[in-house]
């Protein structure tokens, strides 16, 4: 009888036991990240789709500066790592460690903003805009819709940082911290698709060319 | 009645509080590490001539190899219940499956 008492009794864990034996809201982030695979395959295969289609410059090569969104690239790569240790603190327990490396992924995540913001201001100086050609539209979603991820990421961040301080944030809360570590690892693996596929991979000159 | 509890949806351990099955920072940093050596290594292929004519398998696999790891070891799918990792595969295998059916609706392979 003692075991059935130990096994109905709610899960050791920081959430209320489920018919799964899973916290629903690690499962709700997970099926929230699946449904978003969907959106983002969406937006690339357009932006394949109307590869080397477009009949008026800039192409591509005229204005990618890949050494420059390689670093970008270094930089949410480095961000993820701070995510994964800011969590692996909290779960220890050693609250300031992990708002040390809350901090650090926010501020990571804001220096690749920084970096989108220079790369989209220098292309449509050089003629690029939303407008010009079926890859400039495509383009422009595509790493806009992944910096809007970035940006609400980034905000997320920030709010745990800041409810750090008010003692919310403790070793019992440390599935807020994973949930928000798995949205931000999320946003990573699709910038590793979207480098490889919109700037590495390269695209021959429109017709128009 | 003593072996009831083995039918029992087992509680997911979670590191730190209850005696954590996610890697620790260690193994954290040495996955950044192969991540950082595989990024730099697809920037160095894609200058290197003598790639040329492989470049996008190449780029590709390195980019798998990435997402893998990622997902892995970051997002803990190797340590974790195996339910959140058929989540996950049921939405990529639907972005594939559409970004297949968009390429081949518009004959994008066949040109």
């Amino acid at each position: 009888m003692a075991s059935l008492e130990h096994s109905v009794a709610p899960p050791v864990s920081d959430h209320a036991a489920t018919s799964t034996g899973l916290p629903s809201l690690k499962l709700a982030m997970w099926l929230f990240l699946a449904s978003d695979c969907l959106l983002f395959g969406a937006l690339i295969s357009t932006y394949v789709l109307y590869r080397g289609a477009s009949t008026t410059g800039p192409y591509p090569s005229d204005v990618f500066d890949i050494p420059f969104t390689s670093v970008s690239s270094f930089v949410l790569l480095a961000s993820s790592l701070t995510m994964v240790l800011a969590l692996a603190a909290i779960q220890r327990g050693d609250v300031g460690r992990s708002r040390v490396w809350l901090l650090a992924t926010a501020l990571l995540g804001m220096a690749f903003l920084g970096g989108q913001v220079y790369e989209f201001t220098s292309f449509v100086r050089e003629g690029l805009t939303l407008k010009t050609n079926v890859f400039g539209t495509s383009f422009y979603v595509l790493t806009g819709f992944h910096g809007t991820h970035v940006a609400v990421g980034v905000l997320m961040l920030l709010t745990l940082f800041t409810l750090s301080f008010a003692g919310k944030i403790t070793q019992d809360s440390a599935m807020t911290v994973e949930l928000v570590g798995l949205y931000w690892h999320f946003v990573d693996i699709v910038w590793i698709v979207i480098f490889t596929v919109v700037y590495l991979i390269p695209t021959n000159p429109g017709p128009g060319s | 009645m003593a072996d009831t509890h083995i039918d029992a949806p087992e509680p997911e351990v979670h590191a730190g509080a209850h005696g954590g099955r996610h890697p620790g920072p260690k193994e954290y940093i040495r996955i950044a590490i192969i991540l950082a050596a595989i990024t730099a290594a697809e920037v160095a292929v894609y200058y290197i001539e003598g790639f040329k004519e492989i470049l996008v398998p190449v780029l590709f696999f390195f980019s798998f190899v990435k997402f893998t790891l990622v997902v892995l070891w970051f997002m803990h799918l190797k340590f974790d219940s195996r339910t959140y990792a058929r989540f996950f595969v049921m939405g990529l295998a639907g972005a594939i499956t559409l970004f297949l059916i968009v390429l081949l609706t518009f004959q994008v392979f066949s040109s």
